[in-house]
């Protein structure tokens, strides 16, 4: 299969997996686990007093947009190897010249470079 | 994943860091070692920062009706050991945990046992294993990655139960794992798929370097 059709339907395998449980369970409130965690202890442990609080806690607009800013520097790098990636491949083909030449030459040989 | 600051007793606030700061030091050698050996994996070493990134800042709905998200250690493991995978996730703790309030200082020790050490030496492992008994990079690398990222939320488990056992030890796991497990399962294959995509690129794109990144396995 070609690799971009294999990614895309990938892709979009994550995008389903990830849009169902609106489907299956539409009434649920999807609260974050971390947050669930934490008032679990309270059943376990009732009375437990957590004995020191985070030294700042960013309003939720703040907080919403450094979780976005944690994505988007994530996502500049990766998309900057992908693009990188890129341009080599296509540099190599261009040094490589068209593959309908039969006499190439020895310097026309494979030239790429991992 | 991520304790909530104060939500861990000093005990295993000490316990915790203890355990945790031998794996990040020899991980922080590890990458200055690299870096010096081999200066061209720095950008690949910059990618695996960057889905650990990406992934642990995602919020993701799961079917049991609440929400979670990956942890992205897969692709550090499988490409630079457990160890290196710790000092980077140590750094995206850190940076949540000042910044956004999400986990916590005194929490960090465990946070980062759960998400830069078992798990992915859980993903390491079972990526060796499974190269070792001839399965495919395709296959292999989704299960590490769903592996990485179920057994972090397992260690929280454990953690948790530790500090409050209430009736017993196994009673309390049961309890956290039903919160943490579950919703996990959907977030980690989502991961594991996504991990497949960029490790089946890398292996057409950069096939020696990956290569030498496996060195063999």
């Amino acid at each position: 299969m070609d690799d971009q059709l294999k990614y895309g339907l990938a892709i979009l395998a994550i995008v389903l997996l990830f849009a169902l449980p609106f489907f299956v369970n539409p009434s649920a409130k999807f609260g974050g686990a971390d947050d669930a965690g934490s008032r679990a202890i309270q059943t376990q442990q009732p009375g437990y007093v957590r004995w020191i609080l985070p030294l700042w806690t960013p309003p939720p607009e703040t907080e919403s947009m450094l979780f976005a800013l944690q994505a988007a520097l994530g996502a500049l790098v990766i998309g900057y190897f992908i693009g990188y990636e890129k341009a080599r491949s296509d540099i190599s083909k261009i040094k490589e010249g068209p593959h309908d030449k039969v006499n190439n030459g020895p310097e026309g040989k494979d030239k790429r470079k991992d | 994943m991520h304790i909530m600051e104060g939500f861990l007793p000093p005990f295993w606030c000490v316990f915790w860091y203890a355990l945790s700061a031998p794996f990040v030091i020899y991980g922080a050698m590890q990458v200055g070692k690299l870096f010096k050996e081999h200066p061209e994996r720095k950008l690949i070493m910059a990618v695996c920062g960057a889905f650990i990134f990406v992934l642990s800042s995602l919020k993701l709905p799961s079917v049991s009706g609440s929400s979670s998200h990956p942890t992205g250690t897969g692709l550090s493991a499988m490409l630079f050991g457990f160890t290196v995978t710790s000092l980077l996730s140590t750094i995206v703790l850190i940076f949540q945990a000042l910044l956004m309030a999400h986990g916590g200082i005194t929490t960090l020790g465990a946070d980062v046992f759960s998400m830069g050490i078992v798990g992915p030496a859980v993903g390491f492992y079972a990526f060796l294993l499974m190269r070792k008994f001839k399965f495919g990079l395709g296959p292999t690398a989704f299960t590490a990655a769903v592996l990485a990222d179920w057994a972090t939320y397992l260690v929280t488990s454990m953690q948790l139960a530790l500090a409050f056992p209430g009736a017993s030890l196994w009673q309390s796991f049961s309890v956290f794992a039903g919160i943490f497990a579950i919703t996990q399962v959907p977030i980690a294959i989502g991961e594991g798929v996504l991990i497949w995509i960029f490790f089946d690129f890398l292996s057409k794109s950069r096939p020696k370097l990956l290569a030498e990144c496996l060195g063999g396995k």
